[in-house]
């Protein structure tokens, strides 16, 4: 292997790494670009070159908006984002360990959870719309749209916990089994914390999927506004763009102070862990 | 109620089942139902009529729109491949230190969990006619006048889908080159074979399953998607999601619903084909 990969690395590692290097621009290019555009002075337009540079569109977003609801529809959001991520954690927990066994109707209900996350999105979000209008309820944030976003967050629990549990070695469990643990003893202190840090992972996607989600959450949000709805709107309607550009900037930096914490907390799960077992697990 | 205490599987698995029976089989039920309703400009009138089909099916705007709706997905799912593949190869054969290998595919996946609506939006002051990308080609002397075509159009709709969906190719397809056995390409190399026959005739087939999962998910996200044709597209094209999205602002319910179930049966019939490559159970 060792040779091979001496072998190879000759061999197209230089294109290779080019294609590679170009790619990651490809993928965070454009948001930088509004990043930066962000930082504009108060004339600033939608394109370059820049106007100055100054924090002028980030004071104006905290400021009093005349048009569009930023504060209401960013609460919203992160009120959602959390219930998604606290039902999508607990829920795909239970199911996963419910997989571990086999039971009638496993099988239909895995592919059925499948089905949720291939259907197009515009399809849920309709049906879900229909369906609370034709039961005679208004569709809100808290009920229709949570409702779509565990449709898209959950399948990706699932398979999350399908991973983990696939490569579980049941000789731990076992062993906590053997020296008289109970059931509840063996998930608590044993199960639990092995899967500690997938679980951060589930929570992390739970919650920012539906921070970001748009599509199935345009029939179901009701009267009242998620921050990506909102975003949407201000695009259509565009007044200041350069306000829009500074808004898409916090929202990006949000996720990914989210993501650096998620990734942070796993890493530091792992390390405790291996500082308690130096034989590591 | 015995079943309940005999086998606690179907205790655990409820919550999960609830929210599918709820969400997912009551609206596309429900989705069907209404798609032999009636309506008119304030009401839908329950019905059994196949007017919203037939209308659907003789329309030669539907026609167009499936056709620009399989040309998006086309060429979308052929770049995203060959994007993603490279991408995927490099990092699973050419990075050997495994802290690298995982940071550069954090790298590569973190914007999955960014807003794709502010995705797709920061392509605007690249693209745009005085654009960074017109205005830099336009100061290096390469063309006189701005090119029109950057933004607002099918350039622009595929560009943004190969952005927003090239890491639902790439992680897939990663994962599945993570399990070839490295012996096997030393071996293919040994037997004679150049570096591209062994790419085509041993990787691929191995990651085939790692292939086709992407290709689901390019190929369903853009079947169905509405918001990026239309922001893209600025409005010049439509997708068949895009005609459904209008039929729902025009509170046309039971044409919507019409429309949503060919969709589903489109994509359902796109899937069985690509499902008859994978067994998803033994891909996690």
């Amino acid at each position: 292997m060792a040779a091979l990969g001496k072998t190879k690395r000759k061999a197209g590692f230089i294109p290779l790494t080019i294609i590679f290097i170009l790619f990651i621009v490809f993928l965070y290019g454009p948001t930088a670009t509004i990043a930066i555009l962000s930082f504009q002075g108060p004339e600033g337009g939608l394109t370059f070159p820049m106007n100055g540079v100054s924090l002028h569109w980030f004071r104006q977003l905290f400021e009093e908006q005349q048009v569009g609801d930023f504060g209401g529809s960013l609460t919203r959001s992160l009120l959602l984002g959390l219930s998604v991520m606290l039902c999508t954690a607990v829920f795909s927990l239970l199911a996963g360990l419910a997989y571990r066994r086999s039971f009638k109707g496993g099988d239909a209900l895995f592919y059925l959870t499948l089905v949720s996350l291939i259907l197009p999105s515009i399809l849920i979000s309709l049906g879900i719309g229909i369906m609370f209008d034709r039961i005679g309820l208004s569709p809100a944030w808290y009920s229709s749209a949570f409702g779509a976003h565990l449709t898209w967050t959950l399948p990706f629990g699932l398979l999350i916990m399908f991973a983990v549990f696939n490569r579980f070695n049941k000789s731990y469990e076992a062993a906590a089994i053997d020296m008289g643990a109970t059931a509840w003893q063996t998930f608590r202190l044993v199960v639990f914390p092995l899967i500690l840090p997938s679980l951060i992972g589930v929570c992390l996607f739970g919650f920012t999927l539906s921070y970001d989600e748009f599509a199935r959450t345009l029939m179901t949000a009701g009267t009242f506004n998620t921050q990506p709805l909102e975003i949407y709107g201000m695009t259509t309607n565009v007044t200041t763009p350069v306000l829009f550009y500074a808004l898409g900037t916090m929202t990006t930096l949000f996720s990914f102070t989210l993501i650096s914490s998620a990734l942070i907390a796993i890493w530091a799960v792992r390390k405790s862990r291996a500082r308690k077992a130096p034989t590591g697990v | 109620m015995r079943f309940l205490t005999a086998n606690p599987s179907y205790l655990q698995v409820t919550p999960l089942a609830l929210v599918i029976l709820l969400f997912l089989l009551f609206p596309v039920a429900t989705i069907v139902i209404v798609s032999f309703w009636d309506f008119n400009a304030y009401q839908l009138i329950p019905d059994f009529i196949f007017e919203n089909y037939e209308f659907l099916l003789t329309s030669s705007v539907t026609l167009s729109a499936y056709l620009k709706t399989f040309f998006y997905a086309i060429t979308t799912w052929a770049i995203t491949l060959t994007l993603g593949f490279t991408v995927a190869y490099y990092l699973a054969f050419y990075i050997r230190s495994p802290l690298l290998q995982g940071v550069l595919f954090v790298l590569c996946t973190v914007p999955f969990l960014t807003s794709n609506i502010i995705r797709m939006i920061s392509w605007i002051p690249l693209l745009g006619r005085n654009g960074l990308v017109n205005s830099t080609l336009q100061e290096i002397n390469l063309i006189d006048a701005p090119i029109e075509w950057l933004l607002y159009s099918d350039f622009a709709v595929v560009l943004a889908f190969v952005h927003l969906y090239t890491l639902f190719m790439v992680v897939p397809i990663f994962n599945s080159m993570m399990r070839i056995d490295r012996n096997l390409i030393e071996a293919s190399i040994d037997a004679g074979a150049s570096a591209f026959q062994t790419i085509f005739q041993v990787v691929v087939p191995l990651c085939k399953s790692g292939i086709a999962i992407g290709s689901i998910f390019v190929v369903t996200l853009v079947m169905g998607d509405f918001i990026t044709v239309s922001l893209m597209s600025g409005g010049l094209s439509a997708s068949v999601g895009v005609l459904i999205r209008n039929e729902i602002s025009l509170l046309q319910y039971p044409a919507a619903a019409a429309g949503a179930v060919v969709l589903l049966i489109t994509v359902l019939i796109m899937l069985s084909i690509m499902f008859r490559f994978i067994n998803i159970k033994k891909e996690l």
